[in-house]
C-alpha cells in the first residue's frame, strides 16, 4: 500500500559565501523566552506519589512513552532540589500535611501538577477520608485528569505545562535581590 | 469434606454456641462476649485454627445490642473458615483483645476500634491506624456522615466547601 | 517560614533506648516506601533497632463509599483496591455477590475470569519485581519488565477500555465478550513475555550483587508468618505451599494443572523468585484457560438470571417488562437476599477477602475487604527489625505493600 512519490533531490548543503564564521553567533531574544525554554526542558520532578496512578507514572516514565525526551527523566527524591511538585494519586487529610510541608520546601521557581482525578477533585472519593483537590491546600499548574490518565494524556498535560512555562515571566533579578 | 471438621468444632464448642450454622461453607459460631477466650483457645489448640484472618464489626444503630463484632479464623492445616460472632452494646463496647494468642490481631483490632469505637480489652495499643490523630468520631458507625470532613490543614482562600453534609 | 502543621501520627516511641541511638522518620513521601507508608525507625548507626509502620495515609473511605452505592456501582471503588492486580479484585467481589445471591456464571465467563485474573496477577508481580529491582539499581531489569507490563495493559485495554482500573466484572459475568484477534494477540505476549523474562533471569538470578542483598535479609519462618497473618508469596517463600486455588478452588481453578512453588528461607531472594516462578506459572494457566475456552466455553458471558444480569437491550426499548427490569437494576440496584458471607480469593499478594452484610435491598449494608497488605503492615516490623537501614529497601520492596489494598 504505497503511494508513489517523486524522490525529494537530495542537494548538499552550500557553504555560506561569507565563510564559515557566519554561523549562529548572536542571540536577540528576550530574557523571559531565554529563562522559559531552559526552564522547560530541565524539569526535575518530585513524584508524590499515593495511589493507582502511580501505574501509570511508571508507564509515562519508561519506553515507549518516555519523560526523558521532555528533559523530565531524572525524578529528584528531595524537595529542595526538584521544581516540579507531581502529585500522583489522592491525597487524603492525613496526608494533606505531608503534601503542604513538601510543597513549602520547595524553592522557586516551582510548578505543580495534579495528575489524575483525585489530586484535581478528589475523584469518586467524596468522603471524610479524602481531600477533595489538592488545590485546596496548594497552587496547581496544571490539571490531568484521568482514572488513571492514559500515558499520553500525561505527555499532554507535561506539554501545556512546558507551553504555560515557556509564556511566563522568569524574574531573575527581583526587588528583594 | 468440610463437615468431618466442622463437626468436631461443634461437638467442642457445643456449650457455648448452641446456635452454630454452616453459611456459604463457613462455619458461624454465635456466642455471648465472655465467652470469646474458651472459644478462641479451642478453635487455636485442638482444632489448630492457626490463622486468624479479620476482625470487624456491624452496626445496626436500630438495634440494641447495637454492635456485632465478628472473627474470622481459618485453619491450614483443614483449610476451612470459621467466623465467630458476637454482640455487644453500645454504651458497653468492649470485648477481650486477641494480641495474646495471634498477631495479626494487632492491626485489625486498632482498626476496627477507630472506626466503630469497639474497645479491645487488653489492647494496649489502640491508636488510629486508617485515621489520623485529632479525628473525632467513627466514620463507619451509621450516624456518621460520609462527607463530614476534619481537615488538618487549612483550606486556602476561595477554595473552602464549608460544610459539605449540609444539603 | 513558620510552619506549624499538625502530626497525623502519634509514634509508639519518642525517646531513644540509649544516647547513642536516633530515632529517625521514613516517609511517607519517600520513593521507597511505595508512596504511603511511614515507619519510624530507631537506629543504632546503620541498624535498625525498633521500627513503628504506621499505614492509613491512603484510607480513601471504601466501605463508607460502598454503603452509599449499589451493588453495581461500587466495582469501580473494587478495582482500585489493589490497583496492580484490578480484575482479581473485581471478580472476588462479584463472586461474593453471587454466591451471597445464588447465582451461577456461564462456563465461558468462569474460563475467562480464572484467565484474566491470572493475567492480572502477572501484571502484579511484573510491577512488583519491577519495582523492587529498580530500587536496588537493576534499571534495565525495571525497564523490560515494565515494557510487558505495557503489552500487557494496553492488550486488556482492547478487552475493557481501561489499562490500569477495568470495571470488568458484573454480577452474574463480564461486561463484554472477548474482540477478533484477542486471543492471538495474547498468544505474542506471552511468547515476548517468556524472552523477557530470560533475560532478567539472566541479568538477577546469580547477580552476586544481588545474592548479596537479598539472601538472609528479611527472613521469615512459617510458624512466624501464619502467626502474624501472612498469605500469598510472603508465606509460600517460608515454604508452606498454602494456596487458596489448590486448597480451596473456585472458578476454574480446579480444572487447571499448575504447581505451587515455594521458597526455602523466607528471605527477600525466596520471595523475588517464588513470584518469578508464579509469573510462569500464571502464563502456563493463562495457555490451558485459551485451550479451555475453545473446547468447553462457548456460549453467553452472563448469566441468565434477570436479577442481576440487564435485558438485552432490543427487549428493553420493546418490552415494558424489559424495561422496568432494567430501570430497577440501575436505580436500585440487583436486590441481594438478607445475609452475610466471606469468600476470599488468592489474590496476588495473598487472601483477599469480601465479608459482605447485605439486609436484603440493592444497596450493601456493609463491604468489608480483608486485605493481605494490611496484615502483612502488621507483622512488616519482624521483617525490619535487626537489618540494616539499606536493607529496609527490598524487604518493603519484597512485601508488595499496595497502598489502596493496605488502607482501603
Amino acid at each position: 500500500m504505497s503511494v508513489a512519490r517523486t524522490p525529494i533531490p537530495i542537494v548538499p548543503a552550500r557553504a555560506s559565501a561569507r565563510g564559515k564564521s557566519a554561523a549562529f553567533e548572536y542571540l536577540t531574544t528576550k530574557k523571559d523566552e531565554l529563562c522559559g525554554w531552559g526552564r522547560k526542558f530541565s524539569l526535575f520532578p518530585y513524584p508524590f506519589v499515593t495511589a493507582c496512578c502511580a501505574m501509570e507514572f511508571m508507564s509515562v516514565s519508561s519506553t515507549p512513552y518516555d519523560t526523558d525526551r521532555f528533559g523530565a527523566a531524572l525524578p529528584r527524591f528531595s524537595p529542595r532540589q526538584s521544581d516540579l511538585l507531581m502529585v500522583v494519586g489522592t491525597v487524603t487529610h492525613k496526608q494533606a500535611p505531608v503534601l503542604l510541608k513538601v510543597y513549602e520546601q520547595m524553592c522557586e521557581p516551582k510548578w505543580v501538577m495534579a495528575f489524575g482525578v483525585c489530586a484535581s477533585s478528589g475523584g469518586f472519593y467524596q468522603n471524610y477520608a479524602a481531600l477533595a483537590g489538592i488545590d485546596r491546600i496548594i497552587p496547581v499548574d496544571v490539571y490531568i485528569p484521568g482514572c488513571p490518565p492514559r500515558p499520553e494524556t500525561v505527555i499532554d498535560g507535561i506539554m501545556q505545562l512546558q507551553d504555560k512555562i515557556a509564556r511566563q515571566k522568569h524574574p531573575i533579578i527581583t526587588k528583594d535581590f | 469434606m468440610n463437615a468431618a471438621i466442622f463437626d468436631t468444632v461443634r461437638a467442642q464448642l457445643a456449650s457455648v454456641a448452641p446456635d452454630a450454622t454452616v453459611s456459604h461453607g463457613t462455619l458461624v459460631l454465635p456466642i455471648e462476649p465472655h465467652a470469646l477466650i474458651h472459644v478462641v483457645e479451642t478453635l487455636k489448640g485442638p482444632c489448630r485454627f492457626d490463622m486468624l484472618l479479620d476482625v470487624t464489626a456491624i452496626d445496626w444503630p436500630t438495634r440494641d445490642p447495637r454492635f456485632d463484632v465478628i472473627w474470622h479464623f481459618y485453619s491450614t492445616a483443614h483449610k476451612v473458615r470459621v467466623r465467630v460472632r458476637t454482640q455487644v452494646t453500645e454504651v458497653d463496647a468492649t470485648v477481650r483483645s486477641l494480641t495474646p494468642y495471634y498477631g495479626s490481631a494487632a492491626y485489625a483490632e486498632r482498626e476496627c476500634h477507630e472506626m466503630y469505637g469497639i474497645r479491645f480489652e487488653g489492647n494496649a495499643d489502640l491508636r488510629p491506624i486508617l485515621l489520623y490523630e485529632g479525628f473525632v468520631g467513627h466514620p463507619l458507625r451509621k450516624d456518621y456522615p460520609k462527607l463530614a470532613e476534619q481537615p488538618l490543614v487549612p483550606y486556602r482562600e476561595g477554595f473552602d466547601p464549608g460544610d459539605r453534609t449540609a444539603g | 517560614m513558620d510552619m506549624n502543621l499538625p502530626n497525623p501520627i502519634r509514634p509508639a516511641f519518642t525517646t531513644p533506648l540509649r544516647d547513642d541511638t536516633v530515632i529517625v522518620n521514613i516517609g511517607p513521601s519517600h520513593p521507597a516506601t511505595h508512596g504511603t507508608i511511614q515507619i519510624v525507625a530507631e537506629l543504632d548507626g546503620e541498624k535498625i533497632l525498633r521500627t513503628d509502620v504506621h499505614c492509613g495515609y491512603l484510607h480513601r473511605g471504601f466501605e463508607k463509599e460502598c454503603e452509599d452505592h449499589t451493588w453495581h456501582n461500587l466495582i469501580p471503588y473494587v478495582d482500585r483496591l489493589n490497583y496492580c492486580s484490578a480484575l482479581i479484585n473485581d471478580f472476588a467481589y462479584c463472586d461474593a455477590v453471587e454466591r451471597l445471591m445464588g447465582v451461577e456464571i456461564t462456563p465461558r465467563a468462569k474460563y475467562l475470569r480464572t484467565l484474566l485474573s491470572e493475567y492480572s496477577r502477572l501484571a502484579d508481580h511484573l510491577t512488583c519485581i519491577a519495582a523492587s529491582l529498580m530500587e536496588l539499581g537493576a534499571m534495565t531489569a525495571f525497564l523490560y519488565l515494565v515494557m510487558i507490563r505495557d503489552y500487557v495493559y494496553e492488550h486488556i485495554a482492547d478487552l475493557t477500555g481501561a489499562r490500569v482500573t477495568y470495571t470488568y466484572g458484573r454480577i452474574g459475568g463480564l461486561a463484554r465478550d472477548l474482540p477478533d484477534g484477542w486471543l492471538k494477540r495474547l498468544e505474542e505476549i506471552l511468547v515476548q513475555y517468556e524472552e523477557f523474562i530470560g533475560r532478567v533471569h539472566g541479568l538477577m538470578d546469580r547477580n552476586r550483587i544481588f545474592i548479596d542483598r537479598t539472601r538472609d535479609v528479611g527472613v521469615l519462618t512459617t510458624a512466624e508468618a501464619i502467626h502474624y497473618g501472612f498469605t500469598g508469596p510472603m508465606l509460600r517463600s517460608t515454604g508452606a505451599p498454602r494456596d487458596l486455588r489448590k486448597d480451596t478452588p473456585y472458578l476454574a481453578y480446579a480444572e487447571l494443572d499448575f504447581e505451587v512453588p515455594v521458597g526455602i528461607k523466607g528471605d527477600n531472594y525466596d520471595r523475588y523468585y517464588v513470584r518469578m516462578r508464579e509469573m510462569d506459572e500464571s502464563v502456563h494457566m493463562i495457555r490451558q484457560c485459551v485451550d479451555l475456552l475453545h473446547t468447553k466455553g462457548q456460549g453467553p458471558i452472563n448469566a441468565d438470571d434477570r436479577r442481576c444480569t440487564l435485558p438485552p437491550k432490543d427487549l428493553v426499548y420493546t418490552e415494558i417488562e424489559s424495561l422496568i427490569n432494567h430501570f430497577k437494576l440501575i436505580m436500585d440496584g440487583p436486590v441481594v437476599p438478607a445475609g452475610e458471607i466471606y469468600v476470599a480469593h488468592e489474590g496476588a499478594n495473598g487472601e483477599l477477602g469480601f465479608f459482605l452484610v447485605s439486609d436484603g435491598s440493592g444497596t450493601p449494608y456493609k463491604v468489608h475487604v480483608r486485605s493481605p497488605s494490611f496484615v502483612h503492615m502488621g507483622g512488616a516490623h519482624r521483617l525490619l527489625d535487626g537489618y540494616q537501614l539499606a536493607d529496609l529497601i527490598p524487604t518493603f520492596g519484597s512485601i508488595n505493600m499496595i497502598g489502596g489494598e493496605c488502607d482501603r
